[in-house]
């Protein structure tokens, strides 16, 4: 079942190959609890080897699609195709899924032998085949010492390790996770972030990932599909999301965003020129946009794409000018608040690359922001 | 009650004594006037265990005692069979067809006087008996129906309350490894919940064991069970052989609660020693 | 364990399959198997009460005559014997009636007074250490576990005339004459009180439990006395373990057999013991079918009231 030694998903980019089929496959489902709509026409393809993240706030509908992916749940309208299957009334315990619960769902009054070999028992496979792969799945885990002990003798990351081996150990098609790293403080989350990637890479298994935590996504997925209620709001790589976001929402979502309210006044098909109120200077950007422009749009500068300088800047377009506000330094960049003349405040993020800055920006200090021309995103609302 | 941290003060302390002192003194009183060599139970005539002996050579008491024990070993089993099958159904079966109606079923019986319950079953008996042919006269097995009928609520309540706090996701989990329904049963959430349904067993026993009124409506002339006969006795008047009955029965379920107080403790000291363990595990990483 | 029995497997599979069309699922039989049950033996019965209050007692084993009866050979010769006249009976008959309204007085004043007694031990175990707290519960469940009719009968010993309460007064010299204890209208109330006094702990201690105790911080940091704090916050809060507790002692004591036939007076008006002596003193099985539905009915709007706030409960505290 595990290909061997494939290329990862993130190199392939299956979803621009247009022969490669869709491994996973929601073709608009919606899920509706009395009144409350939980998942709203939602079609989405997920392509063998893939690290798909379902990212988005609380009550966005994310745990219900993955749960009706698990068969936990049975839509209310849609199709949902498994390796060209229709998972349509099938119970979860027939699907070649399996999945991580947010809560590990260890079974209390079972070792951690019995809890990973349940899955191969369901099988009614042999107790040696049991005890061999159950032993060659713990050491992939790095848990093999822990064999014997119950789960309430564990701490928070083995737990963890043990939910994924029992996941992983019936070499399921598809494997479902439900907020993994929620429970772990945030040393433990990175390590075990990596380590995640690992053994989805060696495996081969294509992981669907449930998670409010946008760095997590950013870092494990080879795509991101934001969610907001019951909606796919954007589904791209990491990169797609946070360079081009769609829309407002997802531009917030990730990262922190500068939005800035303009009016179009130049637009052509490779660039485009818009006005702001708050700015000094218009707003150029150098690629058309594609979609039919209001009069009154959006756009969004990035933290990290704004340079400061004390000598105001030659061009005309591309640059404000602002008084320094606050400034928090936090060990590998310092944050910048820059008031405008307006009274707006903008965020602006710098590397410390040199350790004593002799031209040291500080409070209440006339700076000028500007910006590179491919680095504003013009975003719809 | 003037004070926020747990403990003593002076109003909890006398609550707490005055109100054991209301519940134990009769059971106190029980023991000791068992122990009375005088007839007059409660004029203190010396120290004696005849009551004992006579307690035992009574036969018409043994026998109602073993019709009784039997009658509630039997009740207690059916009973948490059907009990912890409802209480499956209302914990984990979400809204279904009829459900506020076996809601009702299960719960009324908790708060029926005794008296209704009673008629209404042997009513029951009789016409069915007459209707069918079955079952033929009142004695052990219209007893055993009629609490099974009672305590199977009981039961019902306590595996109901036991699932609700158990976490559905271990559930899930079983059944996404790719075990079916009944599976997950018996595999998962009964050894989970076990605890639970034992003391859904013994709260069915002890019941049965000590219910007179429903059971004098539904016996017939041949079976006494053990609290009919008590009552006969106790209603001409104080019997001291009773006493000795009575200290028996405390001694029992003193033992039994002092048991399972110290079987539980012992389990909560486990776990709180081996959860030590695992976070000792996350100071010091692997 | 190699894989079962490749018949076995299929010939399960094809049982399953035909249930299934049939509409049995798992699930139905689950469901199913105790309903059953209750609705032949607990819901069944009433109808059958029902019938046979409305019949006429008769010298015969069963005591009381068919609802309908052939009289002849065809069909038209059925003849109803439905007699009301036994409801009509207890109406006029004051006995009844005032059965009823002393049995409600009764078991009013009982829950009263075993909520009083019942609050603060609840109270004061809530509040006691955890490891006392388990102690205590244990002590609470005891007697709770002890039989109920030997608990009762332990009161004749205390109360009657040469029993120890009396002997003990006497022999301090506080009295020279026995007070009358036993057979009265007090011992009813003292032994209702004192067999349901568990069914009121325990919901309160299981509220009292739960309760946040930063409310109560909260409350004196803002100033509130301890007392003002108890009686504003505690105790509303512990409305739901109230509730739960009272009708946990009204329902059953309102039909109560043993405490008055053990401890009361011979003429005592209670309505269980008055259902009991109907049935089997005057074998008048119609009569006693009247009364308990009229009890029935008395009883089924603070059953459904009880149902209703655990249902409230049960979804508030989810």
């Amino acid at each position: 079942m595990a290909p061997s030694a494939t290329e990862s998903a993130g190199k392939r980019e299956p979803w621009n190959t247009p022969q490669e089929q869709p491994y996973v496959r929601i073709e608009g489902v919606t899920k509706r609890f009395n009144d409350f709509v939980a998942v709203n026409d939602v079609s989405l393809d997920i392509y063998r080897g893939e690290l798909f993240c379902l990212l988005g706030g609380s009550g966005c509908g994310k745990t219900t699609l993955l749960r009706m992916l698990a068969g936990f749940e049975e839509p209310s309208a849609g199709k949902i195709y498994i390796d060209g299957l229709d998972m349509n009334g099938i119970p979860p315990y027939e699907r070649p899924v399996n999945m991580m619960f947010q809560s590990y769902a260890l079974f209390p009054h079972m070792t951690v032998e019995q809890n990973v070999a349940f899955g191969l028992k369901m099988e009614h496979r042999s107790a040696s085949e049991i005890s061999d792969r159950v032993a060659a799945m713990l050491k992939l885990v790095k848990l093999g010492e822990f064999i014997k002990r119950k789960p309430h003798q564990l701490s928070g990351g083995q737990r963890q390790r043990v939910a994924l081996a029992r996941a992983l150990i019936k070499q399921p098609k598809l494997l479902l996770l439900d907020e993994p790293l929620g429970a772990l403080d945030k040393k433990l989350r990175e390590h075990t972030q990596f380590e995640l990637v690992n053994i989805q890479e060696q495996l081969g298994v294509t992981f669907v990932v449930v998670t409010h935590d946008q760095e997590e996504a950013m870092t494990l997925s080879t795509r991101i599909g934001v969610m907001d209620h019951g909606r796919i709001v954007q589904v791209g790589t990491p990169k797609d999301i946070y360079e081009f976001p769609n829309n407002k929402l997802v531009a917030e979502f990730i990262g922190s965003v500068n939005l800035f309210s303009g009016r179009l006044i130049e637009d052509e098909p490779d660039h485009v020129r818009i006005s702001c109120d708050e700015l000094d200077t218009p707003i150029f950007v150098d690629h058309g946009i594609s979609s039919a422009p209001q009069a009154q749009l959006w756009v969004a500068v990035r933290p990290e794409k704004i340079q400061l300088s004390v000598d105001a800047p030659q061009g005309t377009q591309n640059w404000t000018r602002g008084v320094v506000q606050d400034v928090a330094y936090m060990g590998d960049t310092s944050v910048f608040l820059i008031r405008l003349a307006s009274g707006r405040i903008v965020r602006v993020t710098r590397p410390n690359t040199l350790r004593h800055d002799d031209a040291q920006l500080t409070w209440d200090q006339t700076v000028y922001l500007q910006w590179h021309a491919s680095s504003p995103v013009v975003v719809g609302s | 009650m003037n004070s926020l941290k747990p403990g003593l003060s002076w109003v909890r302390l006398s609550a707490l004594v005055f109100g054991f002192a209301f519940l134990y003194v009769p059971i106190l009183s029980l023991v000791v006037y068992s122990f009375n060599k005088s007839r007059l139970v409660t004029v203190w005539g010396g120290f004696s265990t005849e009551w004992y002996g006579k307690l035992f050579a009574n036969e018409q008491i043994l026998q109602a005692a073993w019709l009784s024990l039997r009658i509630a070993a039997l009740n207690a089993t059916c009973a948490t069979i059907l009990g912890t099958l409802a209480g499956f159904s209302l914990a984990r079966f979400g809204r279904f067809r009829g459900r506020t109606l076996l809601v009702t079923l299960t719960t009324a019986p908790l708060v029926m006087p005794e008296v209704i319950t009673g008629l209404s079953l042997l009513l029951l008996f009789v016409a069915l008996e007459q209707a069918v042919g079955w079952p033929a006269g009142r004695g052990m097995t219209t007893i055993t129906l009629a609490h099974i009928t009672f305590t199977l609520s009981y039961v019902t309540v306590v595996v109901q309350s036991r699932l609700a706090s158990l976490d559905v996701s271990l559930e899930e989990a079983a059944m996404d490894l790719g075990a079916r329904p009944a599976k997950v049963f018996a595999l998962i959430t009964l050894p989970i919940i076990a605890p639970a349904v034992l003391s859904g067993w013994l709260l069915a026993f002890t019941i049965s064991l000590d219910d007179l009124v429903i059971t004098s409506f539904v016996a017939g002339p041949g079976a006494s069970t053990l609290p009919m006969v008590i009552f006969s006795k106790v209603r001409l008047g104080v019997s001291p052989d009773i006493n000795a009955l009575a200290t028996i029965m405390v001694a029992l379920v003193s033992i039994g609660v002092l048991i399972a107080g110290i079987v539980m403790a012992r389990r909560t000291n486990a776990t709180q020693r081996e959860m030590k363990q695992g976070d000792m595990q996350l100071a010091f990483p692997e | 364990m190699s894989g079962a029995s490749p018949t076995l497997t299929a010939l399960s599979r094809w049982i399953h399959a035909l249930l299934l069309r049939c509409g049995l699922r798992g699930r139905t039989a689950v469901i199913g198997v105790p309903y059953l049950w209750l609705v032949l033996f607990f819901l069944a019965p009433f109808v059958i009460v029902l019938k046979i209050s409305f019949s006429e007692t008769q010298i015969a084993m069963p005591p009381y005559q068919p609802l309908v009866q052939w009289v002849g050979e065809r069909l038209a010769d059925i003849r109803l014997h439905i007699n009301p006249g036994n409801y009509f009976y207890l109406w006029e008959d004051s006995l009844y009636l005032r059965a009823f309204l002393n049995s409600l007085k009764v078991a009013t004043i009982s829950t009263f007074f075993a909520l009083l007694i019942a609050y603060p031990l609840a109270y004061a175990i809530a509040r006691a250490k955890p490891a006392a707290r388990t102690i205590l519960l244990m002590m609470v469940v005891l007697p709770f576990w002890t039989s109920l009719l030997l608990r009762v009968y332990a009161w004749i010993g205390i109360l009657k005339n040469n029993g120890l309460i009396n002997n003990l007064l006497i022999w301090l010299g506080v009295i020279d004459q026995p007070i009358v204890m036993l057979q009265t209208n007090f011992a009813v109330y003292l032994g209702i009180v004192y067999s349901y006094l568990p069914f009121m702990i325990m919901p309160l201690y299981a509220n009292l439990e739960k309760m946040d105790l930063t409310l109560l911080e909260a409350a004196a940091d803002l100033g509130c006395r301890p007392f003002r704090a108890f009686v504003h916050i505690t105790v509303p809060l512990s409305r739901p373990g109230i509730r739960a507790g009272c009708m946990l002692v009204f329902i059953p004591a309102v039909g109560e057999y043993v405490i008055p036939a053990l401890l009361g007076p011979p003429d005592s008006l209670m309505i269980g013991k008055v259902l009991w002596t109907e049935f089997f003193n005057n074998r008048d099985w119609p009569v006693a079918s009247a009364v308990a539905i009229a009890l029935l009915l008395i009883l089924v709007a603070p059953i459904v009231y009880l149902q209703r706030a655990q249902a409230r409960d049960a979804t508030g505290a989810s």
